[in-house]
């Protein structure tokens, strides 16, 4: 009996969402009295699969087999129940993104077991086994119960602690016995999107509005764009008045956006601009007018010069990220 | 070909939810119902296909009460050919691909939504594949016809790919796949009196999960203020307290 | 009784809201202030079928009832006054007159592209010298045996310069007075036909209105509505019915400017509150709700009447008047309520402010309104 973890890799590394997933497997083995094992795909080297063993894996399934790269939906669930037969697993976890939203719910219903999906933070309880997630698009949280043997979980990114748990970890190579006919997905083509993101894909988004005092002092708000991998919007002035394109007014009249985080410099925050921008996870606003509305919406506020304040900003970034 | 779209029922995008007394179910008084905006889109891009030729009909599908058919009736007026309501409630995602994959079996595509906008659950597409024994593909943002090939576009991290895949297929899509949803003409809601709205009565199946129940999330603290000559505390805080960089 | 809607009702309500806050909504602020034509979006409500929605199927249209009318209309207005009254003049004056009293002839070849949307109509009854007086035409249309000879000159005619069908009022036997009126319907590429410039207006602004001339236009005798001298009767029955699509867009003016004073009275804060927690306040939305709802009961009373068959002159009437009459009152509270804010365009309540006082003007004022319910006192 143990729990099953499956840790994707970007081009042969882990990313901490797979230590994020590691520490929570480990959390929950911990409550059920059983151990971590994970499930990597692909060519990562030993070392870097070992890095697991820090956040409490203690052993790790192996696959190197290239047919996988294809990530066909059929033929990975159908290896991650191999894998989960062999390991006697009670619990699978895979991270709600792409890939464990395309496997996971195969999976669940190869393994009869029950799913829940997006789930945040640890189970309410693992006898029963309840877990938290959110319903209505972020407006609630819902407990949900998991009645069967086997339990199939996707787990929402950012809502576990990295923990460091170290123990011994062993590398095994598996081969979950696909056979040829399983692979039908052919890749035709791969791009890899560079240059500008999407506002209405941008989990972070950088916004400046008349406070900016002109298209000339965009310049800051653009590096931090680049630095955080934003994307850029503005106020309806700002488009109206041709300091930046149409398409980057939000807004009701402009685009409804909801990111992880918008960055408002520079905007007093009408009704208007609030309306489009109000189901953003966090926000921040920079402006000079304590009694700016913006910040009655926002969660992180500064009083201050935006041309004072954006050069820092940036300058911490760059920190962080060193 | 014959496509098959998955209509999930779900409450206006704009509905301020409630939950009843002891926070056990969800409040519906008064709630508007839509047809889930990522399964409007799948809609929308079947008609797009079949308006470009290559698709002989489109049906819809949905686990629902008969308090659905509004929005089947809907889905119906921009174009769908018949609809197939299995007259259920909807329990949880298991439950609701069991009881498509008894109606499910006879279509060359079938696009269901990532997700549907009330219980967030991106379970039922890659369960009913599952049950179906047929392929699929996830976070699909492009589906086409060429010379009766099925090609289609998937998001994966950091970018897309061009797939081709056999059929029969099922995609589980999202934003992308098609553009603006369609508002039905008055044709197609003259047109929709006479379709077919097909009602099936459910399977016996039993649901692997149970919601127990729900809360609303605390009401917003007040703006967290940051020293203007201190402004890197916030870039800390942002990364530290609420961790979204 | 029965106060339920249709499932089918409910949705055209639907497809006419999703339409005005998806697209009208758009370029509303931009197009007023540049009285511009919202040619676009005449193309696409056409499309959807909006343009001949009572138009019955055979004739192109959408064959729907006028329930459905008053509820598409509420929508539309709500949003963009101007594509209601351009889809009012459309549906309930040109399309609807031509259903009710045109020729097959004529129904094949001037209604099927109406209620298609592919051109749209105007509607000229008024002149320089004769407005709510109508029984006075001074525009001629003389018989000359296998045609009619028009001269004269109409006034602030909706979709004059866009139209491409005019349904003209004109008289033909002066000593006859009223019962010597004819109805045409004229096309507008007629030799003879000068379209006068656009009028400068106040409000409702993207929809064009202009004066129109007729110097010596042949009218073919094929194109007179009715028998001769029909024209002052079809002209005041197609206004008793058309009323219901003025009030309907009274009732739209007036419920879009409502829900964005409520929706602003709960985010605007004063004196450690939203305002809408303040009694005087919400006294005074609490008012406005029961006038919009009483205008809605009048519309949809006169709606449901006239999809019934039965006699609308009154109830048309009674809700012309009070939905414009709410319809001003309610905008200039909304631009109250919302204090300097209201007085900027961003805000839209100034502009819906600017267009109800159109809906007390024309199509009959609400003093021509009050004249036909008492009127009916009288009897």
């Amino acid at each position: 009996m143990s729990v099953l973890v499956y840790t994707e890799n970007w081009e042969g590394k882990f990313k901490k969402l797979s230590y994020e997933l590691s520490s929570f497997a480990y959390a929950i083995a911990k409550e059920m009295g059983s151990s971590v094992t994970a499930l990597s795909i692909g060519h990562v080297a030993d070392d870097e699969l070992k890095s697991l063993g820090k956040y409490g894996v203690s052993k790790v399934l192996n696959v190197q087999d290239n047919r996988f790269e294809s990530l066909d939906n059929k033929a990975v669930a159908d290896a991650i129940a191999k894998a989960v037969a062999s390991e006697n697993a009670k619990v699978v976890i895979l991270a709600h993104n792409n890939e464990g939203k395309a496997f996971a719910p195969r999976l669940s219903v190869k393994l009869n077991a029950g799913m829940v999906t997006g789930v945040i933070g640890l189970p309410v309880s693992v006898e029963p086994f309840v877990v938290k997630k959110k319903v209505f698009t972020q407006k609630a949280f819902a407990r949900i119960q998991i009645k069967t043997d086997v339990k199939v979980l996707t787990f929402a990114q950012n809502s576990f602690d990295v923990v460091e748990n170290p123990v011994d970890t062993a590398v095994e190579a598996f081969d979950p016995q696909i056979g040829d006919g399983e692979f039908t997905t052919k890749v035709l083509d791969t791009h890899k999107i560079t240059g500008k993101i999407l506002l209405s894909d941008a989990e972070i988004v950088v916004s400046g509005g008349r406070g900016m005092k002109g298209p000339e002092n965009w310049g800051g708000l653009e590096e931090m764009g680049d630095l955080l991998g934003a994307g850029m919007a503005c106020s309806r002035p700002v488009s109206d008045d041709g300091w930046r394109p149409k398409e980057e007014h939000v807004g009701q009249t402009g685009k409804i956006i909801a990111p992880n985080l918008y960055l408002a410099f520079g905007i007093s925050g009408a009704i208007q601009h609030v309306a489009g921008v109000s189901s953003s996870k966090y926000i921040v606003a920079v402006n000079k007018d304590p009694e700016a509305p913006i910040f009655e919406s926002a969660d992180y506020g500064i009083v201050g010069d935006v041309f004072k304040v954006i050069p820092q900003l940036n300058e911490a970034i760059k920190e962080m990220k060193s | 070909m014959k496509i098959l779209v998955l209509i999930s029922n779900v409450p206006d995008t704009t509905t301020k939810i409630r939950f009843t007394g002891d926070n056990k179910a969800f409040d519906t008084s008064g709630v508007q119902w839509i047809i889930n905006p990522w399964d409007e889109l799948a809609l929308t891009r079947a008609l797009e296909l079949k308006e470009a030729g290559g698709v002989e009909k489109i049906t819809i599908a949905n686990v629902g009460t008969n308090a659905t058919e509004p929005t089947l009736r809907k889905a119906l007026a921009v174009g769908a050919d018949d609809a197939i309501r299995i007259d259920a409630e909807a329990k949880d995602a298991f439950f609701v691909a069991s009881q498509l994959a008894q109606v499910a079996k006879d279509y060359d595509l079938i696009l269901a939504g990532i997700e549907s906008s009330d219980y967030n659950g991106a379970g039922v597409g890659g369960m009913l594949a599952a049950m179906l024994d047929i392929h699929s593909v996830s976070a699909v943002s492009g589906v086409s016809l060429e010379n009766g090939e099925l090609k289609v576009q998937r998001d994966i991290d950091g970018g897309n790919q061009s797939l081709s895949v056999p059929t029969p297929l099922l995609a589980v899509v999202q934003k992308g796949i098609a553009k603006d949803p369609r508002i039905p003409a008055m044709r197609g809601i003259m047109m929709a009196r006479s379709k077919p709205l097909n009602v099936v009565p459910p399977a016996d199946v039993e649901a692997r999960t149970e919601f127990l129940g729900y809360e609303l999330p605390e009401p917003k603290a007040a703006c967290k203020m940051v020293d203007e000559d201190n402004a890197k505390e916030l870039i800390r805080l942002l990364h530290e307290e609420a961790k979204v960089l | 009784m029965n106060f339920e809607f249709t499932e089918e009702q409910l949705m055209i309500q639907q497809a006419a809201r999703d339409y005005a806050q998806r697209e009208l909504i758009q370029d509303v602020l931009e197009r007023d202030e540049k009285a511009e034509f919202p040619a676009r979006h005449v193309k696409n409500l056409a499309e959807l079928g909006f343009l001949g929605m009572m138009v019955p199927p055979e004739y192109d249209g959408g064959g729907m009832d006028t329930v459905s009318y008053v509820l598409a209309m509420e929508e539309i207005a709500k949003v963009d006054a101007s594509m209601a009254v351009i889809m009012s003049v459309n549906n309930s004056l040109v399309c609807y007159g031509l259903t009710k009293y045109a020729s097959e002839e004529q129904k094949q070849k001037y209604l099927k592209p109406l209620a298609r949307g592919e051109v749209i109509g105007a509607f000229l009854l008024s002149e320089p010298e004769a407005g709510s007086d109508a029984t006075h035409q001074y525009t001629s249309a003389e018989d000359k045996g296998d045609y009619y000879l028009l001269n004269g000159t109409k006034n602030w005619i909706t979709n004059g310069n866009s139209a491409s069908t005019y349904i003209v009022m004109a008289q033909t036997h002066p000593e006859k007075k009223s019962r010597g009126i004819n109805a045409f319907i004229v096309e507008k590429n007629s030799p003879g036909i000068t379209i006068g410039p656009h009028e400068d207006k106040m409000g409702m602004r993207s929809s064009d209105t202009h004066s129109i001339m007729f110097t010596d236009v042949k009218v073919p005798k094929e194109n007179r509505i009715g028998e001769d001298g029909f024209g002052f009767k079809f002209a005041m029955m197609v206004l008793e019915a058309g009323r219901i699509g003025i009030a309907s867009q009274a009732l739209g003016i007036a419920s879009g400017a409502f829900d964005r004073a409520v929706a602003y009275s709960k985010e605007r804060k004063a004196f450690g509150t939203e305002i809408i927690n303040h009694q005087s306040l919400a006294f005074k939305l609490s008012d406005m709700a029961v006038k919009i709802e009483n205008a809605r009961n009048l519309c949809l009373k006169a709606a449901w009447l006239k999809d019934h068959h039965q006699p609308i002159t009154v109830a048309s009437a009674m809700a012309k008047q009070y939905a414009a009459d709410v319809a001003m009152e309610i905008t200039t509270e909304a631009v109250q309520i919302h204090g300097g804010y209201g007085y900027v365009k961003e805000y839209h309540v100034e502009r819906l402010m600017r267009e109800a006082k159109l809906t007390q003007i024309y199509e009959g004022t609400s003093e021509i309104q009050k004249i036909i319910i008492s009127r009916s006192l009288m009897k």
